[in-house]
């Protein structure tokens, strides 16, 4: 059973760690996932790899505590291990071969596009930042975002840290100004939805990862289905990164309320919706 | 045999025939008339010997009787529970062509349950140092590394999800197949020298090529038809619509069905649709039932006589209280503004000249439309072969439908390289992909053997 080997609190209810499976380690690439079992009982659910070491065998989860299965796998303390670690799934992020890369990040959703940075960063690509949280305490992953980006435009919603604004302001004077070859978004699901219409009218490629419910993660089940440009895709197999210009927001938001009254059954407790902060936005 | 009643076995999720007495079997086993050309061997598609297996019941030997099932069913609990042996063994029974025919099936069942009462004698097994891989822990999967590690072989399988078994833990019910048989099934090859792994997904953890490259000779790909078809009708991604897939692996696998002391939760409708005709859309009725359901309903395009489920399987399901709605199929799913699904509309059918299958092909009947109240909806159109093999090897040669091509021995486009089970036919049965299997594994050894 895979080993946790670290695991620190970085914000308010966000955990980093470190989890030894040198396998998935070794074949990792920016933009996969993997399909976490904390204890026999939990469920199986995805979580995206935020950086790994193939020579030390070991990868890096962000976790963000909302409800009972995130709250089992953060409480795995370090020497700990945990029941099944499966991956890495879904396709690895289509890179820019050169060019202008914006990755917005917003909230949780800053640790997924970490890698996606670095992977752009690392072949040359010109790679600017956008992250955004709703406050200065809950911005995640600051330092290792600007280690590998040109530039980083942070912002809160209270202004407490960075630009008093949402990521689509920055992003919209970006692309006034400069010509940008790719976005790439990750976050709220509501915040998606906005990037990619932010982006629309400038006819900018964007893409952007989906966090539906799974259970498999395998492609066997369906379950995380969800659709782009009018065809059902599986967004563990199809995805996780999809046209943002094509994808059904609405649907997905919808299917991710799926389980709210078992989650209120099972006397869990949700903060944010399932699983990504809201930066202080209310569902559209 | 003496069954749960259907009023109890409604509540849980314990296996409906209770199984023989000592006593019943071996009377049962007596009736045999131990043919000199067995004809209910033929049937087989594994050619289980099975005048032997019953003359030891009758002879009161039971421990032999297993002893010669294990000759050549490597799952004979698991095939004595849901193999289909009305139309392949029973069928060709003489016995049957004036009254019953033998029961060789709840025979087969009773032999290998009593095994697991028994101190458990392994076979001798002389290693012969050569490795092979097994993707997928699936009934073919299962049969190949049982022989291949009969053979002498070291044998390591490779299995995408947190347990061993593929079909016959995600996706067969408890109530059809307990669990706890799978597992000692699984057990008995631990025994004989199989080694396990678990959550490595081939095709993404380890490719097919590095496996040869990390020296195994030869690998065999049981991977399954684990592609949930879905209709693609208006609707279908609403919310409260499952693939059966997704329906069965969360109870079955995750256990929904004891939520909330297993986590994953799982819908429990009164109305529940289930879309379908086969052993699958049973399963995905009886379920429902069992999570409270108090209108469950399998909607099938087709008529009783051409729906392919076993027939115990549908006695079963309508002593239990499923209704049947033949000759219906779904045009679109409805949804509230929440989008959950409130209601199908369906249109009805005639038959009319036979399909590809050989069987009459449903055509509409015009203004015959009609809606139902639904609250919860389970898609059970069949499924395809999954695709990650075939997407993650090069020069691997697929079929149309994204099967692997193979011949009968298993062989495929690349040298090494064996398939098998569902993912080279498309669904079909467990025992037939036990007989891929096997096979397989005695095309693997001579491939591997030859090599020196």
């Amino acid at each position: 059973m895979p080993k946790v080997l670290e695991n620190v609190q970085i914000a308010p209810e966000v955990f980093r760690l470190v989890v030894e499976v040198p396998r998935i380690a070794r074949k990792r690439r920016a933009g996969q996932f993997v399909v976490v079992r904390a204890n026999e009982e939990s469920e199986r659910i995805p979580l995206t790899i935020a950086g790994a070491s193939p020579e030390e065998g070991t990868i890096t989860l962000i976790i963000q505590r909302v409800g009972a299965s995130t709250a089992e796998i953060v409480s795995h303390e370090a020497g700990s291990e945990l029941k099944d670690v499966a991956g890495p799934l879904g396709h690895p992020t289509e890179l820019l071969e050169k060019g202008l890369a914006v990755c917005v990040g917003g909230g949780i959703g800053v640790a997924p596009i970490l890698p996606i940075a670095a992977a752009l960063r690392e072949r040359g690509v010109r790679v600017i930042s956008i992250i955004g949280a709703r406050t200065r305490d809950l911005l995640i992953l600051e330092d290792a975002v600007r280690a590998v980006s040109d530039e980083v435009i942070v912002t809160t919603d209270d202004g407490s840290i960075g630009r008093k604004a949402v990521v689509t302001e920055p992003l919209k004077e970006l692309l006034e100004r400069e010509k940008v070859d790719a976005v790439y978004a990750v976050g709220p699901v509501v915040m998606m939805k906005f990037v990619a219409a932010a982006t629309r009218p400038f006819a900018v490629k964007t893409i952007v990862s989906l966090n539906p419910i799974m259970v498999d993660g395998t492609g066997m089940c369906g379950g995380c289905r969800v659709t782009v440009a009018g065809k059902t895709k599986f967004v563990c197999v199809d995805g996780p990164e999809f046209d943002g210009h094509q994808v059904d927001f609405e649907g997905l938001m919808k299917r991710l309320a799926t389980y709210r009254d078992a989650e209120a059954q099972g006397k869990l407790h949700i903060e944010h919706e399932h699983g990504v902060c809201l930066i202080g936005r209310k569902q559209g | 045999m003496r069954e749960q009643a259907p009023e109890e076995r409604v509540k849980n999720f314990n296996e409906v025939p209770a199984g023989y007495s000592d006593q019943e079997a071996v009377a049962e086993a007596a009736r045999c008339l131990g043919c000199k050309k067995p004809m209910c061997v033929e049937g087989c598609p594994v050619q289980v010997q099975i005048p032997r297996f019953i003359a030891a019941i009758r002879a009161g030997d039971f421990l032999e009787a297993v002893k010669v099932l294990r000759e050549t069913n490597t799952l004979p609990a698991v095939c004595g529970r849901v193999c289909p042996q009305e139309t392949q063994c029973e069928i060709k029974c003489i016995l049957g062509k004036k009254s019953e025919p033998v029961a060789i099936g709840r025979l087969e069942r009773f032999a290998a349950d009593f095994e697991r009462t028994r101190k458990i004698v392994y076979p001798e097994i002389k290693p012969n140092g050569r490795k092979a891989a097994i993707v997928g822990s699936g009934p073919a999967g299962l049969t190949c590394a049982g022989d291949l590690a009969k053979l002498g072989f070291e044998v390591h399988v490779f299995e995408a999800l947190h347990e061993v078994g593929g079909v016959l833990v995600y996706g067969i019910p408890e109530f059809r197949l307990p669990k706890a048989i799978v597992k000692a099934e699984v057990d008995y090859l631990k025994h004989l020298g199989v080694r396990f792994h678990l959550d490595e997904v081939v095709g993404r953890s380890v490719t097919v090529q590095e496996l040869f490259d990390e020296g195994y000779e030869a690998i065999f790909v049981g991977t399954g038809a684990g592609l949930p078809n879905f209709l693609g009708v208006p609707g279908e991604n609403l919310l409260g619509i499952y693939s059966a897939n997704e329906y069965l692996t969360r109870v079955n696998l995750m256990k929904a069905y004891k939520f909330p002391q297993y986590h994953t939760p799982i819908l429990k409708g009164d109305r529940v649709i289930v879309l379908g005709g086969g052993n699958v859309a049973m399963d995905s009725a009886r379920t429902a039932l069992r999570l409270g359901g108090k209108d469950v309903r399998v909607v099938y395009r087709r008529s009783r006589d051409e729906m392919p489920a076993r027939r115990e399987e549908v006695h079963h399901a309508e002593q239990e209280g499923v209704r049947f709605d033949f000759l219906s199929a779904p045009l679109e799913f409805i949804g509230d503004d929440k989008g959950w699904v409130r209601a199908a509309r369906f249109q009805r059918m005639e038959l009319g000249e036979p399909d590809a299958s050989g069987r009459r092909r449903p055509v509409p009947i015009a203004g015959s439309e009609y809606s139902l109240d639904v609250d919860a909806v389970v898609v059970a159109v069949g499924n395809s072969p999954h695709p990650l093999i075939g997407q993650t090897t090069e020069n691997l040669k697929q079929g149309r439908h994204g099967n692997i091509e193979a011949d009968q021995t298993g062989a495929t486009s690349i040298p090494g390289l064996f398939a098998g089970g569902d993912i080279v036919t498309g669904a079909a049965t467990v025992i037939e992909a036990m007989g891929a299997g096997k096979r397989a594994a005695a095309a693997m050894a001579d491939y591997v053997l030859k090599r020196g």
